[in-house]
């Protein structure tokens, strides 16, 4: 392997940001925010770098022993495949974009340093899960995921909804990461290690042991955090409460995706009966993500939901076997929805920090830029034919047929038709019709280092469909893989013309309907023609208050109980009975002190006798 | 009557208890001091007694070093309740329980 060192430093350069941020440069905003700008976009150019000079079929590993305690032997190393490196250029390269992005969108912001640390935080953590090449060093990297996620969303801490919100992301990825750790626990005690590659040669044990679908499940409960799958996707929409470029890094592109990446690189641990429960959790989430993001009226929220949904049909299409179109989907999905976020990021700059889409309207000639980037997103998003989400998205329907899943199929174009409808919902409520409020009215176009990111990231949505991911993504998973030509990557859907058709007919029918509906509206017609399920839609079918009805109910229930018995029975009756005894007997003795000469006097005769007695009596 | 060694120290004996009684139920500091004395100068009458019939002179040796010491301890001690009566006005011992609490 040539440049063999290259893949420590990309992952130890954010690092090195974070520590160089926080003790010496936090006074300084350009300069803290250019370390760190330098540091992902270093860590691209190295990766560009690497893989020009590997190869991106290189397979190989790089590692160190790092700790050995009786039988469990950990490595902190690093896999280098084409799975890991795609996702190394997908968090450099998006995340470059994102960087120079929040130079421009965080420039007013007192506290720019210390968030810059932060993404260097993040970026570093990212990386780490993508290197990984064991399970418990990707457990340290998921965890410092949701540490930077934490501090990230909850960046504006003066505001309590972000700090709540930061709060929920956190507790709820803690509940998924319990189960993660859980599966890997049985997983190091049936198979007797944590290395994937020696784990893929070993997974006859696994399935002799009659334990595979729980230990598949386990794991899988840590994307369902990490991933925002049902029943623990209520964090992720209330995480947007972060700046808009973390929405787009964390909460879009990258982190999210952690979980989809993490079931990609175990696969070989699921059974057909842990991945059949896979898909169903998937098509389940995108089904419930889309409907509610067809009620929602904040811009991110929309975008958040549309992830979510987007998230799912990942998570379904490993379910379904199909690691390639997921890993597809997941591309593409980060530069198409990075790309949304960073736009609705310039139309909230606009817009003075006004979020409501119905206090918008007509934005198209005075944000022409944002627009024009905006609308490439969408029709990505909608999975319009030649762009990017086109080609990802026809690869997992036709997966959803090739595996004669037929539910599945119509729930995911179900789905492709919610997610055309809600997007252009936002895109014509948003910058068409007339201006709905003064903001609108002097709404003005961001600046350079805004557009610049956008327009990087709208050639992407455009053409990343056919410059050869689902080659790279192939090579790695299918077992006899031939490249295609460009051209043939272009007409690839063509193989498969039915969901090709059904595919391109639901978008063009959601964008239709949002069209006929939302052209010049000044209000949601919906909730009149839809009445009690518009409003479950916007009350994200109730999920917030069933769980504040039972879990945390339950929660401050069981916290009661044990403040109880820390009061009456440990503080009161334990720590009571010793310190009252105490007090008790010191009182008792105090009598003997009479301070009287000669009562110690008579007392010291009375103890010499006593003495004398025992010595010579006997 | 022969006087044996055992006459001596039953005397001792009683000096000593006198002298010990004296410590223990008596309340002026002045005659609590006396006591003492009585105390230690029983202590020297066995110790020359077991000197005189041992035919040994190491108890005649300890009689000067207590003689010597409890000299010096009459003087510190009787300077010090010289002191006492000074500042409270008072020798007897119940008047002086400023240790207890």
């Amino acid at each position: 392997m040539k440049y063999e060192n290259l893949p420590w430093l990309i992952l130890f350069l954010p690092l090195l940001s974070v520590v160089v941020i926080t003790l010496f440069t936090l006074r300084s905003k350009t300069v803290s925010s250019l370390i760190s700008i330098g540091a992902v976009a270093a860590g691209f150019v190295m990766t560009c770098l690497f893989v020009n000079a590997n190869g991106i079929h290189y397979s190989g590993e790089t590692s160190v022993n790092w700790l050995t305690i009786g039988g469990l032997n950990v490595d902190f190393g690093l896999k280098l495949d084409a799975l890991s490196m795609m996702m190394l250029l997908v968090v450099t390269g998006v995340g470059g974009a994102i960087h120079i992005y929040s130079f421009g969108y965080m420039h007013e912001d007192r506290s720019m340093a210390r968030f810059f640390a932060f993404m260097s935080l993040f970026t570093f953590s990212m990386l780490g899960i993508v290197l990984a090449n064991n399970f418990l060093m990707m457990f340290i990297f998921w965890e410092l995921v949701g540490v930077s996620s934490y501090l990230l969303i909850g960046f504006w801490f003066e505001k309590p909804s972000a700090g709540d919100a930061a709060k929920k992301a956190f507790i709820t990825n803690r509940l998924g990461d319990f189960g993660f750790l859980a599966g890997i626990l049985m997983v190091w005690s049936l198979l007797g290690s944590l290395n994937f590659t020696a784990l893929s040669m070993s997974t006859f044990a696994l399935n002799v042991s009659g334990m595979a679908t729980i230990a598949g499940l386990l794991i899988f409960c840590g994307a369902m955090g990490k991933s925002a799958q049902f029943p623990l996707h209520v964090w992720l929409p209330d995480a947007m409460e972060g700046p808009t470029p973390v929405s787009a890094l964390i909460h879009a592109a990258t982190m999210v995706a952690a979980g989809v990446y993490m079931l990609c690189r175990t696969l070989f641990l699921f059974n057909a009966e842990s991945l059949h429960v896979i898909s169903y959790i998937g098509g389940f989430t995108a089904l419930l993500a889309a409907l509610m993001a067809v009620q929602q009226n904040d811009i991110k929220r929309i975008i958040a939901y549309s992830t979510l949904s987007q998230l799912g049909y990942m998570v379904m299409t490993v379910g379904l076997n199909g690691p390639t179109p997921a890993m597809f989907h997941l591309t593409t999905h980060a530069f198409f929805k990075a790309l949304l976020f960073l736009a609705a990021g310039s139309v909230i700059i606009g817009m003075h920090h006004e979020q409501d889409i119905w206090h918008m309207g007509g934005l198209k000639k005075k944000m022409p830029v944002t627009f024009w980037t905006f609308f490439i997103g969408a029709l990505a998003l909608s999975g319009i034919p030649p762009f990017a989400g086109f080609y990802s998205k026809d690869s997992i329907l036709a997966q959803c047929l090739e595996q004669k899943n037929y539910l599945l199929f119509a729930v995911a174009v179900f789905v492709a038709g919610l997610t055309a409808f809600y997007t252009f919902r936002l895109f014509f409520v948003v910058f068409f019709g007339k201006e709905k409020t003064d903001h609108a009215k002097h709404a003005h176009e961001s600046p350079l280092i805004i557009t610049a990111p956008l327009v990087i990231l709208a050639i992407f949505a455009t053409v990343g469909g056919f410059i050869g991911i689902t080659n790279n993504y192939g090579s790695q998973f299918a077992t006899e893989h031939e490249a295609l030509s460009l051209i043939q990557q272009l007409l690839e859907p063509l193989k498969t013309p039915v969901p090709m058709l059904i595919g391109i007919g639901v978008a063009l029918a959601g964008i239709f309907l949002a069209f006929a509906l939302y052209k010049n509206g000044d209000k949601d017609p919906l909730p009149a023609k839809l009445g009690g399920l518009a409003t479950a839609m916007k009350n994200k079918f109730y999920f917030d208050e069933l769980y504040e009805a039972t879990f945390i109910r339950a929660h401050d229930f069981l916290a009661a109980v044990a403040d109880w018995i820390d009061r009456w029975i440990l503080e009161g009756a334990i720590i009571g009975a010793i310190r009252g005894g105490t007090d008790l007997s010191g009182r008792a003795l105090r009598l003997a002190q009479t301070g009287n000469l000669q009562t110690y006097a008579f007392l010291f005769v009375l103890g010499v006798a006593l003495l004398l007695y025992f010595v010579l009596g006997k | 009557m022969h006087v044996g060694l055992h006459h001596y120290l039953f005397v001792s004996f009683m000096l000593f208890s006198l002298g010990m009684l004296g410590v223990i139920m008596r309340r002026n500091l002045l005659v609590i001091y006396m006591s003492l004395e009585l105390m230690l100068n029983a202590a020297n009458l066995a110790l020359v007694s077991f000197s005189r019939f041992n035919n040994k002179l190491d108890g005649q040796v300890l009689v000067f070093f207590i003689i010597t010491v409890a000299a010096a301890e009459v003087a510190v001690g009787l300077a010090l309740i010289v002191a006492l009566y000074r500042k409270r006005q008072s020798a007897h011992v119940e008047d002086l329980t400023s240790m207890k609490l």
